[in-house]
């Protein structure tokens, strides 16, 4: 059965097992292999993308949920030009990653929170980036480096991918994050 | 000119007491393909085998060590552009090749016999009885915090010198100018009188026909630019924008997937399968069963039992239909064992003492504990944990036509490429191994049994296949951190002095000084008892301080306490001989503001701990609530005798914190008929951002020799953390995981207990 949905902007159409999940589908057919592969649960955060501006966990959304849906990727934060993420440059000014295996999930997390809340609480950090497991254990300086980007001179690029996105369809897919 | 005129030349020889002699030289005239690739442009010249200068004056350090998360490469890069005078901007770093021109055991042991300071630590651990010496030519480990300690002070500080050394000779030759007076600077040569600037590489191809110094003049640590400031981490950019390529990210043409399962109870084989619906799935190309194999490496044997393997078009519908296959196991002897047995095995074994042998003993514990006004005993259990490195165990392999290529993270690729050969049948000439940054390592990479299956299932299908293990294959087949239990006595005077120390634990390991405390006690019987269980085990971050460090520091604690002595005094007065112990300790207490009073429900408590050539003290405060224990703060202070890169030395203690962190509050895996019971981090949770502290971190530098920095921040977090409980709650947590405990029925149970 094929699925049709757009990932960083670019429609994609893959034919494939409806049951097959995001995840092996944009690192396998889509040899996009900046989303980690953590636990296959739901409760490592690795593998966490953007469907229509929330963070889900891709390793357990099957592939026929997102058709017509829009998909973004770490590879998709950054401008077209190159220019990164605030996100992204704050991970890099706080020196945030160490092994740097988890961190895609991490910045996708931070990216989706950040969009919503431009000036997130200890409290509102806690609830959104807890879903994301760091095993070098970086979480001082993830809060930190969230803390720091400065949402007011860089909202454009917060809202990287706002103008592909009909508000009509942007849909709560919380359910499918898991902060266990 | 060739493309290239010099090698990195090994000369090996056996010395009396079977070690072996390895010396670093460079040899002009002999070529090695291998090495050929490593050159950039036309022009470039591989200057030493660390160092390569090309003809745009891009100097590169070339480094035999894994990135896994600690920054190694970075380090390790300042301390060559430090005694070279590089010019930081322009200076990049690359991984080692996995040949035996990049063994680390080379480099150490050329430059001891050199006449250059060994690490006293290492001695041990290189000659010690864990390394075999057929092992040595094949070693390229990160591991045990060492790489800075001795590539960085053996091999990369001297090839940086003696490097530089010899552009300033060709420089004054080809100036006619003496050498005293060339100087350098930014990867440049100057002769101020006569007002000469020239890049190093106008000098490459000179200094490619000269013997280096293995004794070149270093700079005193007074003159460092470059060692000791804030550098950030090259690999960090890749590792914010998805373009770091793990070895899971490996794409090969033609490449299949597999997943894989070994049998529950180690050591199972497989008795009967069933495949039939496996192989029924779309997508499955095969069903394969791959072989025990058994290899032997400085970290004593690995096993891996005999597995099956499903091969697909996809990880995904590999790993499902490995979850069809019915497979019957052959017998162990162990299906009927859980860790409740294992436990009790250990009680029994260190009650009769069997065999007990001794880690230190002084003075005359016997009769001091028959004289003594006061003893205290208590027993102390840690669980076995697993390692969870956040990238799941995965290799790339192209096993065909006598050849192999593998694509894998590992803490060893030497070893593991000679290990793959083995197992393979092949000469380690035709296995090519290209190794990656690890999503984590923390010792289980350093065992190779995924990359030996990755290569032997691509053996199999005669296809290149990427071997994937789900996370509950790394969960139950780990090898993992020991499970100890120890028992201890302390004998007190009547005036509350400490005066004897007694210890007995089981299963000795590495690092062989874990087990010893700093403190001053007059008469000390420490040692261990044999007591084997069949779970396979390994090093996992800081190997046996991981359970010694929770032990002595809790142990201590409780003496402080019956010495009716404030902890930290208590140590502290334990301490008046050990000026660097007590000052790392006396910074913690400070720092944290150990005499400020905390209201009711919290608690402090603090550690110390010496582990891989660096003392870390740690003060933590935590809160009790509803039970549970929150921690609040974390103070570290790290004396590593010289911070090379002082935000890495920070990031590390912070991880080793939070990473020693998991193990205290949740880290437990239990054996049930002889299975690891856990898989995945919803029953082998892992602390998340709303349980980490908020750390500090401070350092000493003592100019003592440099230590290390990746582990010593794991083992003092527990301590701390149980002997904040105490403080808080009265309640004394003598096994981990602190988690298991419900601390307001303890508080009600024991609620006399001060």
């Amino acid at each position: 059965m094929s699925t049709t949905f757009r990932v960083n902007g670019v429609q994609q159409t893959v034919d494939v097992d409806p049951s097959k999940p995001l995840l092996w589908v944009i690192r396998e057919q889509l040899a996009l292999t900046g989303t980690k592969f953590g636990c296959g649960i739901a409760q490592c955060g690795a593998c966490t993308v953007h469907i229509d501006g929330q963070a889900i966990r891709s390793c357990v959304t099957p592939i026929s949920s997102v058709e017509g849906r829009d998909v973004t990727t770490i590879e998709g934060l950054s401008s077209q030009s190159g220019e990164l993420h605030p996100v992204q440059q704050a991970w890099i000014d706080h020196q945030v990653p160490q092994c740097g295996y988890c961190q895609s999930g991490q910045i996708m997390s931070a990216s989706a929170l950040l969009a919503s809340n431009p000036n997130p609480t200890d409290a509102d950090i806690d609830a959104a980036m807890q879903g994301n497991i760091c095993r070098c254990g970086m979480y001082g300086r993830i809060r930190n480096a969230i803390k720091a980007v400065d949402v007011a001179s860089s909202e454009d690029k917060l809202f990287y991918n706002v103008a592909s996105v009909d508000s009509e369809s942007v849909t709560n897919s919380a359910e499918e994050v898991d902060h266990g | 000119m060739g493309k290239w005129t010099r090698r990195a030349f090994i000369t090996t020889g056996l010395v009396a007491g079977g070690g072996v002699v390895v010396g670093v030289a460079m040899r002009p005239g002999n070529q090695v393909k291998d090495l050929a690739g490593k050159l950039g442009d036309e022009g470039g010249q591989l200057v030493h085998s660390y160092v390569r200068i090309d003809s745009d004056n891009t100097i590169t350090a070339i480094i035999p060590h894994s990135e896994m998360g600690q920054g190694v490469q970075t380090a390790l890069g300042q301390m060559l552009a430090e005694e070279l005078d590089a010019d930081w901007d322009n200076l990049l770093t690359e991984e080692a090749p996995a040949i035996g021109e990049y063994s680390t055991y080379s480099a150490g042991r050329g430059y001891l016999l050199a006449g250059i300071d060994f690490p006293e630590i290492l001695i041990p651990t290189v000659d010690g009885a864990m390394m075999r010496v057929a092992d040595s030519l094949n070693m390229q480990i990160t591991g045990g915090s060492m790489s800075v300690r001795t590539t960085g002070t053996l091999a990369m500080r001297i090839a940086g010198a003696a490097t530089r050394e010899m552009l300033q000779e060709a420089a004054a030759s080809s100036w006619g100018v003496p050498v005293s007076e060339i100087t350098t600077e930014n990867s440049h040569l100057i002769h101020a009188a006569t007002n000469r600037r020239e890049p190093y590489a106008t000098f490459a191809a000179t200094i490619a026909e000269m013997t280096p110094s293995q004794t070149p003049t270093l700079k005193d640590p007074s003159e460092y630019k470059i060692v000791g400031t804030h550098k950030p981490r090259h690999d960090i950019p890749a590792k914010v924008d998805g373009s770091l390529e793990f070895a899971l990210d490996v794409r090969v043409p033609d490449m299949l997937y597999a997943s894989i399962m070994r049998s529950p109870v180690s050591g199972g084989g497989i008795a009967s399968i069933d495949a039939g619906a496996a192989r029924a799935m779309e997508g499955v190309v095969d069903v394969v069963i791959v072989p025990e194999s058994t290899v032997e490496s400085m970290l004593g044997g690995t096993i891996s039992g005999e597995a099956v393997a499903v091969v697909a078009d996809s990880y995904w519908t590999a790993n499902r239909a490995l979850q069809e296959i019915k497979v019957e196991w052959t017998e162990t002897g162990f299906e009927s064992t859980s860790s409740d047995d294992i436990f009790a095995q250990f009680d029994r074994d260190i009650t009769a003492k069997t065999e007990r042998q001794t880690d230190r003993v002084q003075g005359d514990a016997g009769s001091l504990f028959s004289s003594a006004a006061k003893v205290i005993d208590a027993d102390y259990h840690v669980p076995y944990l697993a390692h969870t490195c956040m990238e799941p165990l995965n290799a790339t392999a192209d096993v065909r036509d006598g050849k192999a290529e593998v694509w894998v993270g590992c803490q060893n690729p030497l070893g593991f490429r000679r290990d793959i050969a083995l197992i393979l049948g092949l000469d380690e000439e035709a296995v090519t191994l290209h190794n990656h940054a690890m999503g984590g390592g923390f010792g289980r990479k350093a065992r190779p049994d995924y990359a030996i299956q990755a290569a032997q299932i691509s053996q199999l299908v005669r296809r290149p296949v990427q071997l994937i293990w789900s996370r509950e294959e790394d969960v139950r087949q780990d090898f993992y951190r020991p499970a100890v239990q120890s028992r201890f006595r302390a004998a007190f005077d009547s005036d509350n002095n400490l005066l004897a120390w007694e210890n007995t634990y089981t299963n000795k390991n590495e690092p062989i000084e874990a087990p010893l405390i700093p403190y001053a006690v007059p008469a000390q019987d420490i040692g261990y008892v044999s007591s084997p269980a069949h779970v396979p085990f390994g090093a996992w971050r800081s190997v046996d301080h991981s359970q010694h460090g929770f032990f002595t520091e809790s142990f201590i604690d409780e003496a402080a306490h019956a010495a009716e002595k404030d902890p930290f005094e208590f140590r502290a007065e334990l301490l008046q001989d050990s000026p660097r112990h007590l000052a790392v300790l006396t910074r913690a207490a400070e720092e944290a503001g150990w005499n400020r009073t905390l209201p009711a429900g919290r608690g402090r408590g603090i550690s110390l701990q010496e582990s891989f050539g660096s003392l870390v003290a740690q003060v933590v405060e935590v809160t009790i609530e509803d039970g549970e224990v929150a921690v609040d703060r974390v103070v570290a202070v790290i004396d590593p005798g010289l911070a090379v890169a002082p935000d890495g030395i920070a990031a590390q203690l912070e991880s080793g914190i939070i990473y020693g962190l998991t193990a205290a509050l949740h880290g437990e895996i239990t054996i049930e008929n002889g299975a690891v019971e856990q898989s995945n981090f919803h029953d082998y949770p892992s602390v998340r951002m709303n349980q980490a502290p908020e750390i500090e971190t401070h350092v000493i530098n003592s100019g003592h020799a440099i230590g290390g920095a990746g582990e010593p921040g794991t083992p003092g977090i527990g301590p701390a953390l149980a002997n904040a409980v105490f403080d808080a709650t009265g309640v004394r947590v003598r096994q981990l995981p602190i988690n298991n405990f419900d601390l307001n029925t303890i508080v009600e149970e024991t609620g006399d207990v001060a």
